[in-house]
């Protein structure tokens, strides 16, 4: 590089002056200052990843896989094991899935496709984010003193006719799974809803009109056209509310019931993996924080992985529309 | 003039008659397929209007219970304790403010300098693609996560409980959001404006401080504003970084009252009282997180 490349400018005495070597310096440091801190995201992630996995290290030794298949959780006997939390994490998100994400792409649907005028749409479609802004714990409090009350007298009615049927073989107490994986359908309903409409919008319009031109009725369009082509876009949305799900907190600790057990109902107190840790993370001994680390690891994976899968659908479902535009 | 009119009008006969011959393209509304849009559509609209169902009973449960408990006490006094009336939660609303700020300082200048690196230095190279992909995939982590990795880094090394903790992990939370909304602003800026100002002679930083930065500035606000009020209404991961106290904060290294731990701990309490301060607590912070997500709508409007 040359040194001073504006040497002649500087003799010519014009007003405006080359970069000085502050500027350079600056400049420099400047540049050195971005790449760091964009370095930093990549060295918090490892950090998170090591800190938590090292934290676990003592419990994976002890415990070894079986803390996976186990279903004890006795801090007396030192015996730990989240059977019944990953089975609660994953039954619990499944159901919200299932009704979130019904609900979220039927609203994906009904803010594409012309059912409203674009600035009713628009009116909706900030209420359906307002829901997304509603806080975890105001959720849950809804969820005690709103929703269980509601739902039980169904609930036992339903275990009183239904009762031969595993999914209400139990009746509603008070907390328990399906107040719960209603509460998180709600929360996970924003973000299936919006990344549905995400990938309905970049369909381009000569598609939807080929169709009609065909003569299809409007949900022949949607069901044998649209919903098709931003097939990878939905599966997206569905695959990273699901991962939202997971990791769905304080709302699931409050509903849930934290109670230790594998069951089909409905109906049932149960645990997830982000509860086991809220609620027993603030109280525990040294001994249950590094069988609490292995659970948090446990999670850990869980939702990179989801996320990770849900982002790579993502970007196949933009690059398809890249390479048909 | 006669015979045009003549042929022209048994030309029309004609045409009439040839569409008679074909099938209506007119749909009869009972057909089948008719009958199956016509439900399809029905049931999206139940299915929307349901959705909307848990935002207005939220609301309207938080005016109802929570607004009637609103008053200047509960908004400045300390929180009861189990068989008190009365009481309030200013030191959980002072806690919140304090947490989210140190969130915010934290947060915003690693934020917006990563962006600058993504968005404008090398926003082709390695680093930046894994770095846009972890921002992205740390937008889906769980926030009790963050909780767990501050307490082993931090709580558990200055063996106490803080509103230090609390914010940091709260700025592990708000710095993907940041990172990517303010990297999205700066990539909005025309190329012509960055173009002319290379071609003034700036260096690349003053063309990032001097045009970028300033173009961009209302979709970068915008995006902090949301982590703001994300970061408002998270509590998972202050459980156990800030925990809670009973008392106005007085150092930042000491157990640190929230709005959102608050109403955990209230809500499950068999009193009364604290039930209705949890939804008093509710209406406030959800009343802080609307504000700032009020503000973003109306920065973002601004300018797009």
């Amino acid at each position: 590089m040359v040194s001073r490349p504006f040497e002649n400018l500087v003799q010519s005495g014009s007003v405006s002056g080359p970069p000085s070597g502050g500027d350079y310096a600056l400049d420099r440091g400047f540049r050195y200052l971005a790449w760091a801190s964009a370095a930093l995201i990549l060295a918090l992630v490892a950090y998170i990843v090591i800190e938590i996995g090292s934290k676990a290290l003592p419990a994976i030794a002890q415990y070894g896989l079986g803390f996976l298949t186990s279903s004890e959780w006795n801090v007396q006997t030192g015996q730990f094991g989240i059977l019944p939390q990953i089975w609660g994490t994953l039954y619990s998100s499944l159901l919200a899935l299932l009704l979130g994400g019904l609900f979220g792409i039927g609203i994906g649907i009904f803010l594409t496709q012309d059912f409203l005028p674009p600035r009713l749409a628009a009116t909706f479609r900030t209420i359906i984010e307002l829901l997304a802004a509603i806080p975890s714990v105001v959720f849950g409090l809804w969820g005690i003193y709103v929703l269980i009350p509601l739902l039980r007298p169904v609930a036992n009615w339903l275990h009183e006719v239904a009762g031969g049927i595993p999914f209400f073989s139990t009746s509603l107490s008070g907390p328990g799974l399906a107040p719960a994986a209603l509460v998180l359908a709600i929360m996970i309903l924003p973000t299936v809803a919006s990344i549905s409409v995400d990938a309905l919008r970049q369909i381009p319009y000569k598609v939807k009109e080929a169709a009609y031109g065909m003569g299809t009725t409007r949900w022949e369009a949607i069901l044998k056209v649209m919903l098709p082509t931003a097939s990878s876009g939905i599966l997206a949305a569905l695959v990273l509310g699901f991962g939202r799900a997971l990791g769905e907190t304080m709302a699931l600790a409050m509903l849930i019931g934290n109670s230790n057990q594998i069951s089909l109902s409905l109906f049932a107190p149960a645990n997830t993996l982000a509860a086991l840790l809220a609620s027993s993370f603030p109280e525990a001994g040294p001994v249950e924080i590094q069988a609490l680390m292995y659970a948090a690891l446990a999670l850990l994976t869980i939702t990179l992985i989801v996320n990770a899968v849900g982002l790579a659908v993502m970007k196949l479902a933009t690059r398809k529309f890249e390479v048909e535009r | 003039m006669s015979a045009p009119d003549l042929s022209l009008e048994s030309n029309l006969h004609n045409l009439e008659r040839a569409l008679d011959a074909r099938p209506s393209l007119q749909r009869s509304p009972l057909e089948a397929r008719a009958l199956k849009s016509g439900v399809l559509t029905g049931l999206t609209w139940v299915a929307a209007l349901i959705a909307a169902v848990p935002l207005f009973s939220v609301i309207y449960m938080l005016f109802v219970e929570g607004g009637s408990r609103l008053s200047w006490e509960t908004l400045t006094a300390l929180p009861p304790s189990a068989f008190d009336l009365g009481g309030g939660f200013g030191n959980a609303i002072v806690g919140t403010i304090v947490m989210v700020g140190i969130a915010t300082l934290i947060s915003l200048p690693l934020g917006i300098l990563a962006a600058v690196y993504l968005a404008i230095l090398e926003p082709d190279s390695r680093l930046a693609h894994t770095v846009r992909f972890l921002a992205k995939v740390l937008t889906g982590f769980p926030s009790i996560l963050a909780g767990v990795f501050v307490y082993a880094v931090m709580v558990v090394t200055m063996k106490t409980y803080s509103a230090l903790a609390g914010g940091v992990a709260l700025a592990v939370l708000m710095l993907p959001t940041v990172i990517l909304a303010a990297e999205q602003a700066m990539a909005m800026v025309p190329k012509k404006m960055k173009d002319a100002a290379y071609g003034m002679g700036c260096t690349r930083t003053q063309v990032i401080l001097k045009v970028v930065l300033p173009t961009g500035a209302s979709g970068i606000l915008t995006g902090v504003m949301l982590a703001i009020a994300g970061a408002a209404g998270n509590s998972a991961p202050l459980l156990f970084t800030a925990l809670f106290s009973d008392y106005y904060l007085s150092s930042l290294t000491e157990p640190t009252a929230s709005l959102a731990i608050l109403i955990f701990n209230f809500s499950g309490m068999p009193y009364d009282n604290q039930i209705q301060l949890a939804w008093a607590a509710s209406l406030v912070l959800v009343l802080i997180v609307l504000v700032f997500n009020i503000l973003a709508r109306l920065i973002g409007r601004q300018k797009y």
